[in-house]
């Protein structure tokens, strides 16, 4: 199966790093979380309720919707936390990615652990700039709020195509294929990772995670 | 199109996922041109009647306005589903900003599965709708709603219509969904020509004008939708039972994977603010029917009425109904959800309850011209203001009377200045008012956002008025331009003579100043 791979670029100042990341994320992550899902005996199963929460941001003219899940919310801002500190400490020109990657895993017989297979990835390549004075802010806010806006237009397109989704799981296989470890939604399995790029443009760090987590959690 | 290889259950399903997914489209955009953030909770339990696995709550009076235009049918080919939306400010100028149009076209895709695949595109669909509506340029200006201006809503099944978008309007596709009957596809036009224009449609609607004082009263032009506020308040009592119309809405949506028994969902009220003085006192009890749902008032996102007494609304736009927070609103709408404390607001609401008790039933008798309007003429007739609804009709009177000597409509010779229609919505609220003196704005009863009637009426706003043209600078005048070159030229060997004979006083002058 192919993955499909989606690059989105923005260019923020330092400060709207966050909510631009969480923006974006969220409204991937709108998109891909389903309610959760409560099997019968008969083998159907039924799906909670998903609902939805308008957030403004400080830092950019934007208001984006995203999932109300508390939990949820705390793991996308600790990771786009991480990104933003790596993004600050490595000195560099203020270029990174994050990534949110969408996998199905495949059992695989002992000794070879489970194979995480993606099928959706979205990629988020940042670029910090740094404004002299409280105009120019005043402007980016404004210029990025409507970035933002095509980037969310872009997300809804390709989610549109209503290309690959992995099969509704039963409820043997529902944790090859859905994160279920959240109380109130249920997103498809993901993962987030982030590298930096020095000024020579070569990858200095990666960082994994979840996928450790999930390899361990065997 | 092909229906022979759909199960008659699946076509049932079908519609009624249609059907639904028309109802929570509505909902979803008209809660987002509410002018308030919108946070629904997650239930990991399924209740059964959260169509789509979302949690999009009903607000009963949208939900009856869409059922009312759908009119029993469906969105099908060659009849969209409609929602207009457009901005109206506190003159009674309106503008469309965006239309949503859900369409269905001939593609059929055969082999998908209703009651699965068809479903959760349509979910996914409503969240791509919820995503979109906080992008478009309309999201940023229903969230500052309230003083300067209110946005309105109008639901329409047929034909799209996209002409008063203005000219370069973009449209932004939300999604499709294709379906064995064919496919369905949701967009958005939008306008980005927000250039404030006169419409002119008080001119053209002058017969109109006398009935949407009342809305409640039918309209004999019958395709002029009504236009409602997007602004909700939890309906009282005495309408809570009035729409038998919005039981159907608790249908369970009976998936492949949802049993749970339905929920109440007319009874969910969103938390807003009830109305805090009597609202429903001033809506006239006979004529309150079911119909009455897009009185809703609800605080502007400041939270209630505007301090400012803005020049009355005779009676807007015939498409438009109430007017929410806008103290110009018609009749029964301007109730205050949370008046900040103003004794303005008492007063106004005090008025427009006597003006209800004078005649209540047939505000048609007004003989009503629109007055205010700031692209009319100027109109000769009286207005009667016995029979209008209007919560501030008290002003109205004493804005005529005022008109001989109010300079705004007897302009004084002045620069024009540009007409502050042009300017950007946001602009400031009253202040553009002042500015204008083109013969074609009458702009009656200036009254600045921050003077208070009550208290000095209308000194800060001829104060205003009369520092807007300043007289013209002494020496730009014409005279000193026309002195020449030479003459200066001349006279100044005398002035340095004398400025050489006053040298000592100079000199003695620069030492104070060491």
């Amino acid at each position: 199966m192919n993955c499909r791979s989606e690059v989105l670029e923005v260019s923020v100042e330092g400060r709207q790093v966050d909510e631009a990341m969480l923006a974006l994320l969220h409204t991937i992550l709108l998109h891909r979380s389903t309610g959760k899902f409560h099997y019968k005996k008969e083998g159907t199963y039924s799906i909670g309720t998903v609902g939805t929460q308008d957030i403004d941001c400080d830092f950019i003219d934007f208001t984006f919707v995203r999932v109300s899940s508390d939990e949820l919310d705390r793991v996308i801002r600790k990771a786009v936390a991480e990104f933003k500190d790596a993004l600050n400490i490595t000195g560099s020109d203020g270029m990174g990615q994050i990534s949110l990657e969408f996998y199905q895993k495949k059992k695989s017989r002992w000794p070879f652990s489970d194979e995480c297979i993606p099928w959706e990835v979205w990629t988020i390549k940042v670029n910090v700039v740094n404004l002299a004075n409280e105009q120019e802010r005043q402007i980016c806010r404004e210029k990025v709020g409507e970035k933002l806006g095509e980037k969310v237009i872009n997300v809804v397109e390709v989610i549109n195509r209503h290309e690959y989704l992995p099969k509704m799981p039963t409820q043997s296989e529902v944790d090859n294929v859905f994160d279920t470890s959240l109380k109130d939604v249920q997103p498809y399995l993901y993962k987030i990772t982030y590298q930096i790029t020095d000024s020579l443009g070569t990858s200095v760090s990666t960082t994994m995670r979840r996928l450790i987590k999930d390899t361990l959690a065997l | 199109m092909m229906e022979s290889d759909l199960s008659p259950q699946d076509k049932k399903d079908l519609d009624k996922f249609i059907k639904f997914f028309a109802l929570k489209t509505v909902q979803v955009i008209v809660q987002a041109r509410l002018g308030e953030k919108i946070c629904t909770r997650s239930s990991s339990s399924p209740t059964g009647s959260d169509w789509f696995n979302l949690a999009i709550k009903d607000i009963p009076e949208v939900t009856h306005e869409a059922k009312k235009a759908l009119a029993g049918q469906l969105p099908g080919i060659g009849r969209s589903m409609c929602v207009e939306i457009s901005l109206k400010t506190s003159e009674g100028d309106s503008m469309e900003l965006e239309t949503w149009c859900l369409e269905m076209n001939e593609k059929c895709d055969k082999d998908i599965k209703v009651s699965y695949t068809v479903y959760n595109r349509l979910s996914l669909l409503l969240k791509s709708l919820l995503a979109i509506t906080r992008v478009t340029p309309a999201y940023k200006l229903s969230r500052k709603q309230g003083h300067d201006y209110v946005i309105l809503y109008r639901i329409y099944f047929g034909e799209v219509q996209l002409a008063g978008l203005g000219e370069g309007f973009q449209t932004v596709r939300v999604g499709i969904v294709g379906t064995p009957t064919g496919t369905i596809t949701l967009s958005c036009a939008y306008r980005t020509n927000l250039a404030f224009m006169s419409t002119r449609q008080f001119e053209r609607a002058a017969p109109i004008m006398g009935i949407i004082i009342d809305h409640f009263v039918e309209r004999p032009f019958g395709n002029v939708g009504h236009m409602h506020p997007c602004n909700y308040r939890a309906p009282g009592e005495e309408e809570g039972g009035a729409f038998a119309g919005v039981e159907d809405s608790q249908e369970v949506c009976t998936t492949s994977f949802s049993t749970s028994p339905p929920s109440q969902l007319y009874t969910s009220r969103l938390s807003y603010q009830p109305p805090a003085l009597g609202a429903a006192e001033l809506c006239h009890p006979g004529t309150c029917t079911a119909a009455h749902p897009h009185q809703m008032v609800a605080p502007g996102k400041e939270g209630g009425v505007p301090q400012v007494p803005m020049q009355p609304c005779h009676g807007a736009q015939a498409d438009h109904g109430h007017v929410s927070s806008c103290p110009t609103g018609d009749a029964t709408h301007h109730i205050p959800a949370t008046p900040p404390s103003s004794g303005e607001d008492a007063e106004a609401l005090s008025r427009s309850s006597e003006v209800k008790s004078t005649s209540p039933s047939d505000p048609l008798d007004a003989t009503f011209t629109r007055k205010v309007g700031a692209f009319v003429n100027k109109p000769t007739t009286q207005v009667t203001t016995a029979g209008l609804d209007l919560p501030f009709a008290a002003f109205a009177p004493r804005a005529y009377e005022l008109e001989e000597n109010d300079p705004m409509v007897h302009p004084p010779d002045s620069p024009a200045t540009s007409s502050p229609l042009q300017g950007s919505l946001h602009s400031q609220a009253s202040s553009d008012n002042g500015g204008q003196t083109q013969e074609d704005f009458v702009m009656v009863d200036f009254k600045p956002a921050f003077s208070k009637d009550d208290l000095l009426p209308m000194d800060l706003g001829t104060f205003y008025r009369e520092f807007q043209n300043p007289p013209q600078l002494a020496s730009l005048s014409i005279d000193v331009s026309t002195q020449s070159m030479a003459e200066d030229l001349d006279s100044l060997p005398e002035k340095l003579a004398i400025y050489e004979k006053n040298i000592d006083e100079f000199d003695a002058f620069v030492d104070t100043l060491q």
